[in-house]
């Protein structure tokens, strides 16, 4: 059994916390001193009904007003495979919290109010789902049940954001007309809406292939710590131990070690009482090297017949996420895997209107921008660009003054 | 390509290890928070694949409430001896003592609420900039808000509206002096994914984990161990019971399920099949809506 990782997204109140309340709720996966918790609640719909965003919605402040803040991490499984569920603030003022939610997931279901159709924040967090190199995108046109489950007002939207998804480059997009409320299509099918003949949503999320992940070849295995017992028995273990990014490193494999240069061959692969004979994408092993060479954390072992790009200057797209806008005269720090270097934003090249999606100059990078910059580095960083390998192209500033994390990058290109 | 088996409970296995790797490369004097539980059980078992055949770049950390079960810290001994780690136990008692904290009073006075202070104190005295629990998501609402590098001020406190963003695999670590990090590797687990990693681990856990015949009271509609540590008057009738323990924290405001649950099989059949949560076993949670949050705004796990 696999785990697809999704999130939902959209404007505020388009129904993404009460969809994801309406998808456990109905695959029977809330327990019942949560239902009787969710019961004795004092927030319920107008009928008198449960609330189902009261399952996400976990902070006081939240079930206060009646929003997501912050996302909330949900599970569930049917089976066929097992879920986890970011469920993302659709409010503007907290896109950092939405950025965050969907960094890890494979599947975006963008929420439309049907009342409404397309609006800002749809195409917001839409381009942010091309940003981030999102494969797959559900549009889910909620609330149906307020336009009569009207065909005409479904295709209407889907027409509208076929044009967005082509100019975002969005690759695989499906359409669902559901109510969360109500629970048209989302686990069932709705016999409301003869008219659809696709699938709910559980069925397409059980049945969507995600095996065309991050499907990089490349090898590359960042070093997070190196393990020296330093006793008798084990007088000379230098262990390098890391999680591999991406791609497969074999006994035998001749690998490259950057920054340094250095090469080696992998003498062998430990992972605690096992010693496979190969480490995949995704595992965290322990890799020994034939020769002794000075590696340490932050250094990345690459196999050494497909070299990263090695740069000081990068061209990166930029999402900002603090609330003290960008300062292009200051160090901040960026973290890329392991490695930790001081950084300038030495160029803004432009910033995205995301009303129109048009490209502008600016010289101002404020809260929820997004834009392309030029990131210069004090340590050049080995790294692939993000649309080849996310796991080595993308990056995070820290502002030194506060530790916040306050930018998320994406490399694009090395500058020549 | 070459295919191989990564099913997901080594895809959260990884994850995990990657997490705790990062602690080490990233703190300068991180700590574990043991509690006894099989979720701290899990973390230790993380470990040993995370920094084997090398020591813990960390000690093992107990905040000992005094009314723990006698099992949990026979348990305790006993791993600590087969792992040759260190353990520094931080203790309630002495808390009460030195005047920091009052026990509670009445029938559901309670350790739980004083283990904060405790803990608190012991990580300035440590001065831990990093401390790692075993807390999941899955456990409760508050916890399904936290980040896996959840930054706390120097008075212990979360504020959930001031998180950082935490992107990809990437955790910022970085802190001014006087704050810690809470680092939950296990925060993408469900409690069914432990019990099928502990199987699949053959890991061993406490005995009160597994069906046992034992002294109880009822209290508030739940069966609480009979003990010294349980505030009882006439109106409580102690009686036998075959029971164990879904979660094991405090004897006071830990509840019993009924259970003939004695073996692993049969316990991952039990939960599986059980409409209760986790949680729903601990009075601590059961005060208000936002019990949990509202501890851990204080500096609780
Ligand atoms: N009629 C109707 N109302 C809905 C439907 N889905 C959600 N709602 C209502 O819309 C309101 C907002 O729903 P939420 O689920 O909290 O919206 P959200 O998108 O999570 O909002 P934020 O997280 O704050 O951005 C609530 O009152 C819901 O009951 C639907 O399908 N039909
Ligand atoms: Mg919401």
């Amino acid at each position: 059994m696999n785990i697809l990782k999704f999130f939902t997204a959209g404007s505020v109140d388009d129904g993404k916390s009460t969809l994801i309340g309406r998808l456990l709720y109905d695959t029977d996966s809330i327990l019942a001193d949560q239902l009787e918790a969710l019961q004795s609640s004092n927030r319920k719909n107008d009928d008198g009904t449960i609330d189902l965003a009261i399952l996400t919605d976990g902070l006081r402040a939240e079930r206060e007003q009646g929003i997501t803040i912050d996302v909330a991490y949900k599970y569930f499984q049917t089976d066929k495979r097992k879920f986890i569920i970011a469920d993302t603030p659709g409010h503007i003022q907290y896109t950092r919290n939405m950025v965050t939610g969907a960094s890890t997931a494979n599947l975006a279901i963008i929420l439309i109010d049907a009342r409404n159709g397309v609006v800002e924040q749809t195409i917001r967090h839409s381009y942010i789902v091309s940003l981030l190199g999102i494969k797959h995108v559900v549009v889910a046109i909620n609330k149906m049940d307020m336009v009569d489950y009207s065909a005409e007002v479904y295709n209407t939207i889907i027409d509208k954001y076929k044009v967005l998804a082509q100019q975002l480059n969005l690759a695989d997009v499906n359409y669902i007309p559901v109510s969360a409320l109500k629970g048209d299509n989302i686990v069932q099918n709705s016999d409301r809406m003869d008219w659809y003949s696709g699938e709910s949503l559980l069925h397409f999320l059980e049945k969507v292939d995600t095996d065309n992940l991050d499907k990089s070849q490349l090898a590359r295995m960042p070093v997070q710590w190196v393990i020296r017992p330093q006793t008798e028995a084990l007088h000379d273990y230098r262990g390098y131990a890391g999680r591999v990014l991406s791609g497969t490193f074999k006994l035998n494999d001749k690998v490259t070690i950057l920054p340094s240069g250095a090469s080696s061959t992998i003498e062998k692969i430990e992972f605690f009482d096992l010693t496979p004979v190969a480490a995949h994408a995704g595992q965290s092993v322990t890799l020994h090297l034939k020769d002794d060479v000075d590696i340490s954390r932050g250094d990345t072992i690459v196999n050494a017949s497909a070299l990263p790009q090695e740069s000081k200057l990068i061209e990166a797209d930029l999402c900002w996420m603090d609330t003290r806008a960008l300062d292009t005269s200051i160090m901040y720090l960026i973290q890329h895997n392991s490695k930790v270097t001081k950084c300038k934003i030495s160029e803004i090249l432009h910033k995205v209107d995301i009303n129109t999606l048009e490209k502008h100059q600016a010289d101002e990078f404020k809260l929820n921008d997004i834009g392309r910059v030029i990131v210069k580095t004090a340590d050049a960083l080995a790294f692939d660009l993000y649309d080849d390998n996310r796991a080595n192209g993308s990056a995070v500033l820290i502002d030194s003054r506060t530790n916040l994390t306050v930018g998320a990058l994406m490399f694009r290109a090395a500058v020549e | 390509m070459s295919t191989y088996n990564f099913d997901y409970l080594d895809e959260l296995e990884a994850e995990a290890i990657h997490i705790l790797r990062e602690v080490a490369g990233q703190f300068e004097k991180p700590a574990l928070l043991f509690s006894g539980g099989k979720d701290s059980i899990t973390l230790v078992r993380l470990a040993e694949k995370a920094f084997r055949p090398g020591k813990f770049p960390f000690p093992l950390v107990h905040i000992d409430t005094g009314h723990n079960f006698q099992e949990t810290i026979d348990y305790r001994d006993k791993m600590i001896q087969r792992i040759g780690e260190r353990l520094i136990v931080g203790s309630v008692q002495e808390s009460i003592d030195q005047g920091k904290v009052v026990e509670q009073k009445g029938k559901n006075a309670s350790r739980n609420a004083l283990q904060t202070v405790t803990l608190l104190d012991t990580i300035a005295k440590y001065e831990f900039d990093a401390c790692i629990g075993g807390a999941r998501r899955d456990e409760e609402k508050a916890r399904a808000k936290e980040r896996i590098f959840s930054v706390r001020d120097e008075f212990g406190q979360w504020d959930p509206k001031r998180q950082r963003p935490e992107l990809w695999n990437i955790y910022n670590g970085k802190i001014h002096k006087g704050e810690n990090v809470r680092v939950f590797p296990i925060s993408n687990w469900t409690e069914l994914d432990v019990w099928n990693y502990i199987r699949r681990e053959k890991i061993e856990l406490p005995s009160i984990y597994f069906s046992h015949e034992r002294e109880v009271i009822t209290r508030n509609g739940q069966l609480m161990a009979a003990s010294p540590f349980l505030n009882m008057d006439e109106e409580d009738f102690i009686f036998r019971k075959q029971v164990r323990f879904r979660t094991v924290g405090d004897m006071s405001c830990t509840a019993a399920v009924e259970s003939e649950a004695t073996l692993i099989d049969d316990i991952i059949d039990e939960i599986s099949a059980s409409k209760i949560s986790e949680r729903g076993a601990r009075l601590d949670d059961k005060v208000s809506e936002a019990a949990m949050e509202d501890r851990k705004k204080g500096g609780y796990f």
